[in-house]
């Protein structure tokens, strides 16, 4: 069970985390700037195992791998959106951060709601209702089930 | 079943026969570019995750230093000397403060019918040497570098035929602004662009730049062109052949088809806050700007400077406005030294600044205050894109961009009065 923060369509990963930040040495010392142009409280009310829940092509825009990696340092347990773009989604996979499709979720639940996740089922519910997601394809549902591309990656070498 | 050049490319670097939309292949990469962007962190991950690191080879590598260059902080100087120092540790080919790195990549390494990984998303700049360049996160660098591999899921191709010529004072950054206004900020999402057409054949390979490079404003995986007389000579001028010259096939699907008529095209602003904003400048007019800016991977090139020369020759930059001038690469730099151009912009009150980012990235040079305006050539006008969340960021071309650093205003070329024409 998670708390939902909900944002709007076309959210661009300069917004997840702005460039300014983006040189700083760890992901640990840009964490505290997530979100800051559009909630800049959002990394002091973020809880591990909350929700991020957005429209379309969420994380549009550059191919900061800071932008998934910050929201992961962050304890955020998923994102849920309508859509994601290309490169955010591949990066979110590669780090194990899981990036769920779910079409309805967005127009349905408000900021603040809960909503909890079954990645086993493939389903999210919030306020009673379970919504269906739509599957990672194969490739990607593997590199996430062994935590990430690099633990993938360091399997391969044994 | 014929196939479109992203296909190809893909084939050729999966070593199958065959490779068609939807299926995912293991690629063998030609090149891997990396900047200061994320570097830093790729390092991180080399060092503390691998269980056994190594390079397959460091022949493809290319690490650029282009964002924050020379450093601005404490911080930035660290990740920077933390890439300078793994880049000669490794023997990895490293450019510090020589250009934007697309610029760079174009200039140097480049060719027809190559697969390169980027750590940047306007790697797709590449298509307009024939070249399938895609961006990448550090996660999918790292891999790549340790294995010399990766794996790709074959995009989907839009193909756009340019048909018709530029009417005087309309570029190819408004034929890319106007695309991408037509399909939308995820138009292309998880597809290639292919542009083809007797319209192409017209362009320089700087507009082809200005055009591929953009594509990811759609949400595109890639951009390309067919490789023509203009790109071959190109590459000749600089010693370099194709690797392969790829066209789609008469018979090869595409996932739609647009005809593009470069003469119909007008002058373009994107408006903030989002790339697809785009409205025909003169519906901007009369917007206040406190910044221009004219440089970037996108419109940093000796021809767009030579653009804002010309208007600027016997002009001043208005008070009050901050005009940057930053060449996308040294080359472009003592280009346009030896032409004179940045005489004539220093002479007007323009800053002229070391080829790098900029203001394009908002993290270093250039950025702007609260609720100030800029008008740039730059890739991306997002909220804070450029500095300060509140400020205001419209894409134009470098006409545009220097018309109104002019005025002090948005306006385009054709409304300026005096000057040396």
């Amino acid at each position: 069970m998670g708390k939902i923060f909900r944002f709007h369509n076309d959210v661009d990963t300069d917004q997840i985390i702005a460039s300014q930040y983006l040189l700083f040495p760890t992901i640990e010392e840009m964490k505290s700037h997530t979100f800051e142009s559009l909630d800049p409280a959002f990394p002091e009310k973020v809880r591990p195992g909350d929700f991020v829940v957005a429209g379309e092509n969420f994380g549009c825009g550059s191919s900061r791998e800071q932008a998934p990696s910050v929201l992961k340092a962050l304890g955020v347990e998923a994102v849920v959106a309508k859509s994601f773009a290309r490169i955010f989604y591949r990066n979110a996979i590669n780090i194990g951060l899981p990036v769920i499709v779910c079409r309805e979720l967005y127009d349905e639940v408000e900021d603040g709601q809960e909503m909890t996740l079954d990645m086993q089922a493939g389903t999210v519910t919030a306020g009673g209702k379970a919504y269906a997601c739509t599957r990672l394809p194969e490739k990607m549902q593997e590199i996430l089930n062994q935590g990430g591309l690099i633990a993938s990656l360091n399997r391969e070498g044994e | 079943m014929g196939m479109t050049i992203a296909e190809k490319i893909i084939a050729a670097a999966a070593g199958v026969p065959e490779a068609h939309a939807g299926e995912i292949h293991t690629v063998e990469l030609d090149r891997m570019m990396s900047n200061d962007g994320t570097t830093h962190l790729t390092i991180d991950m080399y060092n503390q995750k691998l269980k056994h690191p190594r390079i397959a080879d460091v022949s493809k590598l290319v690490w650029i230093v282009d964002h924050n260059v020379p450093a601005d902080s404490v911080k930035t100087a660290a990740s920077q000397k933390k890439m300078r120092d793994f880049a000669r540790e490794h023997g990895i080919a490293f450019w510090e403060g020589k250009g934007v790195c697309h610029q760079i990549m174009m200039e140097h390494y480049v060719r027809p019918g190559e697969l390169i990984f980027g750590a940047d998303s306007h790697t797709c700049a590449y298509g307009a040497l024939g070249a399938f360049g895609t961006g990448v996160g550090c996660t999918d660098y790292l891999y790549a570098m340790v294995t010399g591999k990766s794996w790709l899921m074959v995009p989907e191709t839009l193909r756009f035929h340019l048909t018709g010529r530029l009417r005087e004072g309309v570029y190819a950054r408004d034929v890319i602004l106007t695309i991408i206004g037509r399909i939308g900020a995820n138009g292309a999402n998880y597809k290639a662009m292919e542009f083809v057409g007797e319209g192409l054949k017209s362009l320089t390979l700087g507009d082809r730049i200005a055009i591929c490079n953009l594509c990811v404003e759609a949400g595109a995986k890639t951009a390309l062109m067919e490789v023509d007389s203009v790109a071959l000579e190109y590459l000749k001028a600089r010693g370099r052949e194709p690797k392969a010259l790829y066209a789609s096939d008469p018979d090869a699907v595409f996932a739609a088809e647009y005809t593009v008529d470069l003469g119909e095209i007008e002058p373009i602003v994107a408006k903030p806050h989002f790339v697809d904003n785009v409205v025909p400048a003169r519906e901007a007019y009369g917007v206040k700007i406190d910044e221009a800016f004219l440089g970037s991977c996108n419109n940093g090139r000796l021809e767009d400077l030579r653009v804002g020369a010309a208007l600027l020759k016997g002009r001043k930059v208005a008070p009050h406005v901050r005009f940057l001038v930053v060449p996308a690469s040294q080359e472009v730099y003592r280009d346009a030294m030896e032409e004179g151009l940045l005489d004539v912009f220093m002479e007007a009150g323009a800053i002229v600044m070391n080829a790098n980012c900029s203001v394009c990235w908002g993290s270093c040079q250039g950025v702007i205050g609260d609720g100030e305006v800029l008008i740039s050539t730059g890739t991306r006008n997002f909220k804070g894109r450029a500095g300060s969340p509140s400020g205001q960021v419209y894409l134009a071309s470098a006409a545009t961009v220097t018309a109104s650093a002019i005025a002090g205003e948005i306006t385009t070329a054709d409304r300026l009065s005096g000057g040396a024409l």
